[in-house]
């Protein structure tokens, strides 16, 4: 019997193919980076955008789109820089406030029937106003015990990596193999049955962005943890970095298919194809439109695969 | 006797103006198949969601044994032991089978729940379809319809923290060949003798008859018969399914119509019937909801219009059914909903003319009394019948020769209906031609020519005075030839 690929298996092969193709040509381009420090330098960044992914994904795995991860990271980036240091626990209060806020969204958007894209995109305003707020300018600082974790020096990998697999395993284990992971993806599969089955529908929802606020808060503390500072305006890429990770990383829009794995590898990409780009001496002003461009390039893939497959 | 698994008393439920269950009982014992059957809109479907906790009737009781006091709706119909194979297939296409069985079963909890499901999965679906080739582990997406089918049958009665009391089966033979038919059916009657119970829905009747012990038949919203299974004849049953009185005042002068040209022939597919329709004719589609007739609609509507250039002055229009999902524009006045259709009649050099839409939208109000004071206001400001009838100006203000209706009158009040029976009538008469999907036994027997549906192909072509209830109940259940 010959061994097929199925639609399945391509979906989840594209992501690391993505990946390995982007970091030979950067190697190429570049050898002095396939170092320890060249790796670390290249990946760190991907860290909280790969946290950011994450989060996304768990809000898309319901059939929801979240507008406002760019801001909350921000936010949550700021809340960090400014209270951590010296106020840790009114910081902890203000970021679980925010998780429980978000929780709240997630249950307004289910109970009202509300679209989750007008919601979140009123929502970004408000977490953009808050954070500035909070740090009018750029400022505040990384607590010290954060510049720690985010800088440690891992042995034989760097950390960048090391996070990302961290990141990928632990997404992986909560959205996969748990039980709340599998009433996350059947509502975004079928929500009638689920609810048929007799479970709530609202309380998996409300996970769902709870989860999500969670990991848009470590998004935020790890990027104050690289960048030792903020700024409201930190992470406005994010969002759509994050949506874009997800699809790259075999995820789709609607119908509860995702891939946490998928997700953190094409982060990975995203942040990748930005250096590929600085290597090749390219504006980091066309920065955007040529991620847009793998992005474009991914999916055309995908698509041709499946359609030969069907 | 024991006391019932699942007891319905006195149970009505009204959505609107439409009374989809008045004031039905229904006990089920352990150990008996109970049969049920009916014609569109008998309640069928309405009664299994009151009995599955979908649906709280809003008056009467549901109750079941063994369910503890305090809980309602899903979650007591489920500690009942109650289950449920829906018509549509309901499981999540996201999740793998093991995955799938997870949700539906909240005993699968604690480590290993993976393998677990797995191997009972696997064993209930070789118990009830031996020589099956599922592989457990795929995903849902990964199956055919029939393997979905198959894999939600032995979910349902999947013994996991304590085995099912009473599984309702809702057309659960639609997508299974005779084969795999044959086998669930077995062991539905292996399954009751051992003290299960089941209630079944099915189309086929001979299915219902060789596997019940009792039948219950509905119409109208109550229940008409409950007998044992013995006591029933394919023909008997199919009586017990309809109304015994009929006026046949609406026919009468349609003598004549099948001399005028043919508008619409298409050659018979799968041994059924061709389809015929000429000028001035009105059409009826009938036989159980979801069996084709939507779809032949649509593929007429395809083959008369173009996919991407417009095809040049529209000859065919198209009546929704379903308002709120493709009829109206919900954020559009009344007079924007009607003159949508027509638009480029109404335009000069590519801008509407305002003037010539207002006194069209003004014409018509007078033609179908579209009742509201201002053609301006929102659509919604209409009953869902004065909305519709707004649908039917839409189709009727263009050219179109052709006017396909995908059961427009649900939900539609009577006096309405008898006004639109009359455009329609006067319109045909004109020279229109109607292709009218149906669920009403009235509103086919308006028709000049109805062709009954069965599993997606014609099975009989009535005209004239073999237009009735009964004609069109014996061909819309398979085997019961008239």
């Amino acid at each position: 019997m010959r061994f097929r690929l199925s639609p399945d298996h391509i979906r989840i092969l594209i992501p690391f193919v993505s990946l390995a193709v982007l970091l030979a040509a950067v190697f190429w381009l570049q050898p002095r980076a396939m170092s320890y420090m060249g790796l670390n330098l290249l990946l760190n960044l991907a860290v909280p955008i790969a946290l950011a992914t994450i989060a996304q994904m768990l809000v898309i795995a319901v059939n929801d789109l979240d507008l406002s991860i760019g801001t909350f990271v921000s936010f949550a980036a700021c809340v960090t820089a400014v209270y951590m240091p010296e106020q840790p626990l009114l910081g902890i209060v203000i970021l679980a406030a925010a998780i429980g806020a978000y929780a709240l969204m997630g249950l307004v958007i289910h109970l009202r029937d509300l679209p989750s894209i007008v919601v979140t995109l009123g929502m970004s305003f408000v977490w953009g106003g808050l954070a500035v707020l909070l740090l009018p300018s750029p400022g505040g600082q990384a607590p010290e015990w954060l510049r720690t974790v985010m800088t440690a020096a891992t042995p034989f990998v760097p950390m960048a990596v090391v996070a990302s697999a961290i990141i990928a395993l632990v997404a992986h284990l909560v959205v996969m193999r748990s039980t709340l992971g599998v009433a996350l993806r059947g509502v975004g599969g079928n929500a009638r049955s689920v609810s048929r089955a007799g479970w709530s529908v609202a309380r998996i929802k409300v996970a769902a962005y709870a989860l999500s606020g969670l990991f848009s808060v470590l998004s935020g503390m790890a990027l104050v943890g690289l960048t030792t500072s903020a700024d409201a305006n930190i992470a406005l890429r994010y969002t759509l970095l994050s949506i874009a990770g997800v699809i790259l990383g075999g995820g789709e829009f609607t119908g509860g298919r995702v891939s946490p794995v998928g997700a953190v590898v094409g982060a990975l990409t995203l942040t990748l194809a930005g250096s590929f780009l600085s290597f090749l001496r390219i504006s980091p002003d066309w920065q955007i439109g040529a991620q847009g461009a793998v992005l474009i390039v991914v999916l055309g893939l995908r698509l041709i695969f499946s359609r030969r497959e069907a | 006797m024991s006391s019932p698994v699942a007891a319905v008393g006195g149970a009505s439920v009204t959505f609107g103006a439409v009374r989809a269950l008045s004031g039905v009982d229904l006990a089920i014992v352990s150990g008996e198949a109970v049969g049920l059957v009916g014609h569109n809109g008998a309640g069928k479907s309405t009664l299994v969601n009151v009995i599955n906790g979908g649906l709280t009737p809003h008056a009467g009781s549901v109750a079941y044994d063994g369910a503890e006091k305090g809980l309602s709706g899903v979650a007591a119909a489920r500690a009942g032991g109650v289950r449920c194979v829906f018509q549509e297939l309901s499981l999540c296409p996201n999740l793998t089978i093991a995955e799938n069985a997870r949700l539906m079963h909240a005993g699968l909890a604690g480590f290993g729940w993976r393998s677990r499901a797995r191997n009972l999965v696997e064993a209930k679906l070789s118990e009830i379809f031996p020589g099956n080739r599922i592989d457990c582990a795929a995903t849902v997406s990964a199956l055919s319809i029939a393997e979905r089918q198959m894999v939600e049958i032995a979910l349902n009665f999947l013994d996991v923290s304590g085995p099912p009391q009473l599984v309702i089966l809702d057309e659960p033979t639609s997508s299974l060949d005779s084969t795999l038919a044959g086998q669930l059916l077995a062991h539905v009657r292996a399954y009751v003798s051992g003290g299960g119970s089941v209630l079944l829905i099915s189309h086929i009747l001979s299915e219902i008859l060789s596997t019940s012990s009792r039948i219950v038949v509905m119409k109208d919203g109550g229940v008409v018969a409950n007998r044992p299974a013995g006591d029933f004849t394919v023909k008997s049953l199919v009586e017990a399914m309809g109304s015994v009185v009929r006026d046949k005042a609406a026919s009468g002068e349609r003598a004549g119509r099948d001399q005028a040209p043919l508008v619409i022939d298409l050659p018979a597919v799968r041994g059924g019937f061709g389809f015929r329709a000429h000028k001035g004719e009105v059409v009826g589609l009938a036989g159980l909801g979801g069996h084709g007739q939507t779809d032949m609609l649509l593929s007429l509507f395809r083959a008369r219009s173009g996919n991407w250039l417009p095809h040049g002055p529209g000859d065919i229009a198209f009546v929704a059914g379903d308002r709120a999902l493709n009829g109206t524009f919900p954020l559009w006045s009344i007079l924007r909903n009607l003159s949508i259709g027509n638009l480029s009649a109404l335009s000069s050099r590519y801008a509407v003319d305002r003037e010539r839409e207002a006194a069209t939208g003004t014409a018509w109000k007078e033609k179908i009394s579209i009742r509201t004071p201002d053609m301006h206001l929102p659509i919604l400001s209409l009953s869902g019948g004065n909305q519709q009838k707004v649908l039917f100006a839409r189709a009727l203000s263009t050219a179109a020769d052709i006017v396909l209706m995908d059961d427009p009158m649900r939900g539609v009040d009577i006096g309405t209906k008898q006004d639109v029976y009359g455009i329609i009538r006067a319109e045909a008469e004109a020279g229109r031609t109607f292709i009218w999907y149906s669920t009403e036994m009235d509103e086919i027997c308006l028709c000049d020519r109805v062709y009954v549906f069965r599993d997606g192909a014609i099975v009989a072509e009535l005209t004239g005075d073999e237009i009735d209830e009964h004609h069109v109940l014996a061909a819309s259940f398979s085997g019961a030839a008239a």
